[in-house]
């Protein structure tokens, strides 16, 4: 593994590799001493060309705690809005010896562009990518199953994986990267993964996708779900005609305390995960977002040490290659 | 749930045919008991004591001499006095070895301050793994005193750390390579002719200078175990 | 008018017949057996392929407005290199060639440059803005002698602008050549959308916004009974469509692109932007649709759809990449590969798709002509047993963005003759005409 940009790229070993990680990563954010070394003078660039906060934090929280030296690039003038162009910037982070890129990007494909183009030689960490993939967010919700479900049955998370869990999906599947980073990684795995999605927010061509496909969030939850996921829907497609109104959304979609007092009367063990940030009263309704179910604050305790993991796992070991002459970097 | 099958560093079941059997499982016990009572007599009994096994084979070493100190020292509770020290994140050749996952750290719930912390691994070489723990051992307290307990002391130090307990010293030639099997973590050893008769479940094996196709054999070995501090042939 | 002549010894015409071929002042003054240099240069020809001149009916050359992208000169120099002897300029152009005054510019600009003709392609409407028809008629009646109409870059949508222009260009025989997308159904659109898309989370563009357009033309031209052309046919669904006006009767004409005849979304996996094209690579079912619709006359031409970008257009993300391929220094090369190599076509029908009759559909009169006596002399020679690796550092266009890079494929163009003139020789380009003529 040099980079990570996309669950698809994963084997089932080193999926399973890097949630064992995470595990023992887990540890350090409980210790007084909220830090290892194995990164220690090493340089991580977070180079956001998107706004995130959440995402930013995580990864910077992470890195602190492997000692590595941040530097945070909120590169906004992208080429997008014909700023520098990602090239140069890369060329810019290479030419000071970074020894990780973490990118988040608004354009599908940038951080697949920044790995593949040889102007950088660095790892790189894609932090989501326009609506492609975002993998530490699949990897962590694939932890926080795994958690979920060691708790019910009291077996260890360490090598396992998530076979014979059932997971549902609900909502914008077709602009959603963490859609797509958790159907490849939930199979993978070996879950069975349900998308449940009104039919103007599925993407054409998913035939041959590993998920069973409803329309119906009701008739999904009649079967026995382990968690279910709702994703974010983004306020600017409600005026693309690809739902009628938000209460509509909401009455069909949304994870209502109606639904939510289904699953509490059938006693259930659904989990419920949120890749925040939540809009309350949409997507999913307050009660469920607060519900002893809620494992959304999980998530993000999880996205911290998912993210040393794979940062780890990355900067560490023997480096694939030297670094890139300079004589070359012109090409 | 489905265990998947992995084992870092574990050894092959096949070992070379010139492996010398250093100590089988009736040795490995005697040392282990020796061992116990050492670490009991420097002590000056149980007080304060808290034995700190290093990832993998440390710390089922670790587990069975807490056990042989409480089966002579009624006061003495395994449970609270025993953890696990991974040293993974603290090593110092952490871009040259291929990277492994880390193993879980689990400090006692009385902590390390003030205590008297032995840190148990199977074979004392280089000095690197102790090096790296001591490291770790700061990240989580101060404790009045560390010594250090080793089933096999090979020699060929590369910093200045000796061991205080040592199971059995082992005089070797640096292409030689020692190997420590255990019941709780490594498959059974199947050995040729001659110690056919001999338990073999835990055990310490000397491997000559390899030749031939056991040279790539017992190089990965030494290189991709988290105990053989292996970093001296690269 | 240069006085040199050639002897081509021994080419296979149409890949039929051996001959002798005698050029002399601009024209084929004989062909036949053992004819005598008698002064003549000798091109030893045994093995190559003679075809008439090749004739693109779609070709940017971006000036002016985007010189850094190409010029005339390069582009047509880039043609010749390819074995074409006329290229039809689109209109996409800053400013856009809406006016008389603009398409005789380019046409004067291919004159001087002597590599090939140009003959500019009219926009559709000012400015390609979709709104009122350009001065179309001024733009027949100038030197240019425009007779093809495109807006090609954007569509024609607005239906009653479309009939209009339909009607209008009959005046002077002359065509639409509609690029077939519709707007609403493409906002956005980064590549084909299905499987592949899907999974890269890039806008669709789905068939049915190129199929329904299409549809719509060909009811309309049949309406006010017209000739429409339709730009760079993509999808099987579009093809389908196609055969059935033909055989309503409907006086339809269709091209493909080289590329689409080769590659599939699929190369898109790689985010590589070399791969971004309107219209978007499509399924390996669509090519072989393409591929078969030119078997059976359904398409009736190869157009290169040659649209060279500046390196900076590329190398950045997918979304804000430009969209577009080089095409006319491998395009014979790709036509022998899809079509005659998998035998679907014959050496006879390269000609037809690649000069006879984008010749005809433009309205060039002196081009796509037969291999005869007192013919214009625009010859090229193919040597189909002959591999190249596709290097487009070494190409004569400006343009660095062909997506056969680091490909092997078969055929080299080994000579061309414009009017006469060796644009290519020996393999290697050659020297313009007008060059020579001043020289004289």
């Amino acid at each position: 593994m040099k980079h990570l940009l996309d669950t698809r790229d994963l084997s089932l070993e080193e999926a399973v590799q890097v949630l064992d990680t995470a595990d023992s990563m887990a540890e350090v954010g409980t210790r007084e001493v909220k830090k290892l070394p194995a990164l220690r003078g090493r340089t991580v660039v977070n180079l956001f060309f998107e706004d995130s906060t959440r995402t930013r934090i995580s990864f910077e929280t992470a890195e602190k705690r492997l000692s590595a030296d941040v530097i945070n690039f909120a590169a906004k003038g992208s080429s997008v809005s014909k700023g520098e162009s990602l090239k140069d910037t890369a060329q810019t982070l290479e030419a000071i010896n970074a020894d990780a890129i973490v990118i988040r990007h608004p354009a599908s494909g940038a951080p697949a562009r920044l790995a593949s183009s040889g102007w950088i030689s660095s790892p790189v960490i894609n932090a989501g990518d326009g609506t492609h993939a975002h993998p530490t967010q699949a990897l962590l919700d694939a932890m926080t199953l795994r958690q979920h479900r060691s708790r019910l049955d009291g077996r260890p998370t360490q090598g396992s994986d998530l076979r014979g869990m059932r997971v549902a999906l609900v909502g914008d599947v077709l602009h959603s990267r963490v859609a797509r980073s958790n159907v490849w990684l939930l199979s993978l795995l070996g879950a069975h993964v349900t998308l449940v999605s009104p039919p103007t927010l599925l993407p054409v061509g998913i035939e041959d996708w590993p998920v069973e496909v409803r329309y119906s969030l009701d008739e999904a939850m009649a079967q026995e779900l382990d968690a279910i996921m709702m994703l974010r829907i983004q306020r600017e497609r409600m005026h693309a005609a690809f739902f009628p109104s938000s209460e509509e959304y909401a009455r069909l979609w949304g994870l209502t305390p109606e639904r939510l007092a289904l699953l509490d009367s059938r006693g259930a063990e659904t989990a419920i995960l949120h890749p925040g940030p939540m809009n309350r009263g949409l997507e999913i309704s307050s009660a469920a977002a607060d519900s002893p179910r809620s494992l959304v604050l999980d998530q993000v305790t999880n996205g911290v040490s998912v993210r040393m993991s794979v940062l780890y796992h990355l900067m560490t070991g023997p480096q694939e290659q030297d670094r890139i002459p300079a004589l070359q970097r012109t090409s | 749930m489905t265990e998947i099958s992995r084992r870092h560093g574990s050894p092959h079941h096949r070992v070379s045919e010139n492996a010398r059997v250093i100590l089988d499982s009736a040795d490995v016990n005697r040392v282990l008991t020796r061992i116990a009572h050492e670490i009991v007599e420097a002590n000056k009994g149980t007080q304060d004591l808290v034995l700190l096994g290093i990832p993998r084979r440390g710390y089922p070493l670790a587990q069975r001499i807490a056990q042989k100190i409480a089966s002579t020292e009624p006061h003495f509770d395994p449970e609270s006095c025993l953890g696990q020290l991974d040293i993974t994140m603290y090593r110092d050749d952490l871009r040259r070895n291929t990277s492994r996952t880390p193993q879980p750290t689990r400090i006692p719930a009385g902590g390390i301050d003030g205590k008297n912390v032995v840190l148990v691994d199977d074979v004392l070489y280089s000095g690197r793994t102790i090096r790296a723990a001591l490291d770790a051992l700061g990240d989580f307290g101060r404790p009045e005193v560390v010594r250090l307990a080793v089933l096999a002391d090979r020699g060929h130090r590369q910093l200045p750390i000796r061991a205080d307990h040592v199971g059995k010293n082992l005089p070797t030639s640096q292409n030689e390579s020692v190997q420590v099997f255990l019941r709780e973590t490594d498959e059974p050893v199947a050995l040729a002719a001659g110690d056919a008769d001999r338990d073999l479940g835990d055990c310490v094996l000397l491997v000559p200078a390899a030749s031939g196709a056991d040279a790539v054999d017992v190089g990965k070995q030494e290189t991709t175990g988290n105990d053989a501090e292996g970093t001296v042939e690269s | 008018m240069s006085n040199q002549k050639y002897l081509i010894r021994g080419a296979n015409l149409l890949g039929e017949e051996t001959a002798d071929i005698l050029v002399a002042d601009g024209t084929i003054a004989r062909i036949g057996q053992g004819i005598e240099a008698d002064g003549a240069d000798v091109v030893e020809a045994q093995g190559l392929v003679a075809l008439p001149g090749l004739v693109d009916v779609h070709t940017h050359l971006r000036e002016p407005g985007r010189e850094d992208a190409e010029t005339v000169e390069t582009g047509t120099r880039a043609a010749a290199a390819g074995g074409y002897t006329a290229v039809c300029a689109m209109a996409n152009s800053n400013p856009v060639a809406d006016t008389a005054g603009l398409v005789e510019q380019v046409w004067e600009l291919g004159r001087q440059a002597g590599w090939a003709d140009v003959h500019p392609i009219g926009a559709v409407t000012v400015g390609l803005e979709g709104e009122r028809l350009s001065e179309i008629g001024a733009m027949a009646d100038s030197r240019a002698a425009v007779r093809m109409f495109s807006d090609d870059g954007k569509c024609v949508h607005n239906a009653v602008l479309m009939r209009r222009a339909l009607e209008y260009v009959k005046t002077f025989d002359g065509v639409v050549a509609q690029h077939a997308q519709e707007p609403l159904l493409t906002d956005g659109a980064q590549m084909n959308e299905g499987s592949v898309s899907a999974d890269l989370g890039l806008a669709g563009w789905p068939a049915v916004a190129e199929e329904a357009i299409i549809a719509r033309d060909v009811l309309l031209a049949q309406h006010v009974g017209s000739r429409v052309h339709i730009c760079h046919v993509s999808t099987q669904g579009s093809v389908e469509i196609i055969r059935w006006a033909k055989q309503r009767g409907v006086d339809v004409t269709a091209e493909v692109t080289p590329h689409h005849l080769l590659l599939t979304d699929e190369s898109v996996r790689s985010y590589d932007p070399v791969y971004k094209v309107n219209p978007p690579l499509r399924t390996r079912e669509d090519v072989e649709a393409l591929r078969d619709a030119v078997a059976d006359g359904t398409i009736d031409v190869v157009g290169t759809d040659h649209a060279p970008h500046p390196v900076e257009a590329k190398e950045c993300e997918w979304a804000c990449a430009a969209m577009g391929m080089t095409g006319l220094e491998t395009a014979l090369s790709i036509v022998q590969q899809t079509l005659v190599e998998t035998g679907r076509i014959g050496w006879g029908d390269v000609a037809r798709i690649m000069s006879t009759e984008p010749a005809r559909i433009a309205r060039i009169d002196d081009q796509g002509r037969p291999l005869a006596e007192g013919e214009p002399a625009n010859i090229v020679l193919v040597d189909p047993a002959a591999h190249r690796v596709v290097e487009p550092e070494k190409h004569q266009s400006k343009g660095r963005n062909s997506p056969y890079r680091s490909l092997e494929i078969p055929g080299a163009v080994q000579a061309t003759f414009f009017k006469g003139h060796p644009t290519v020789l020996d393999g290697h380009i050659n020297t313009p005409r007008a060059l020579v003529a001043q020289a004289d």
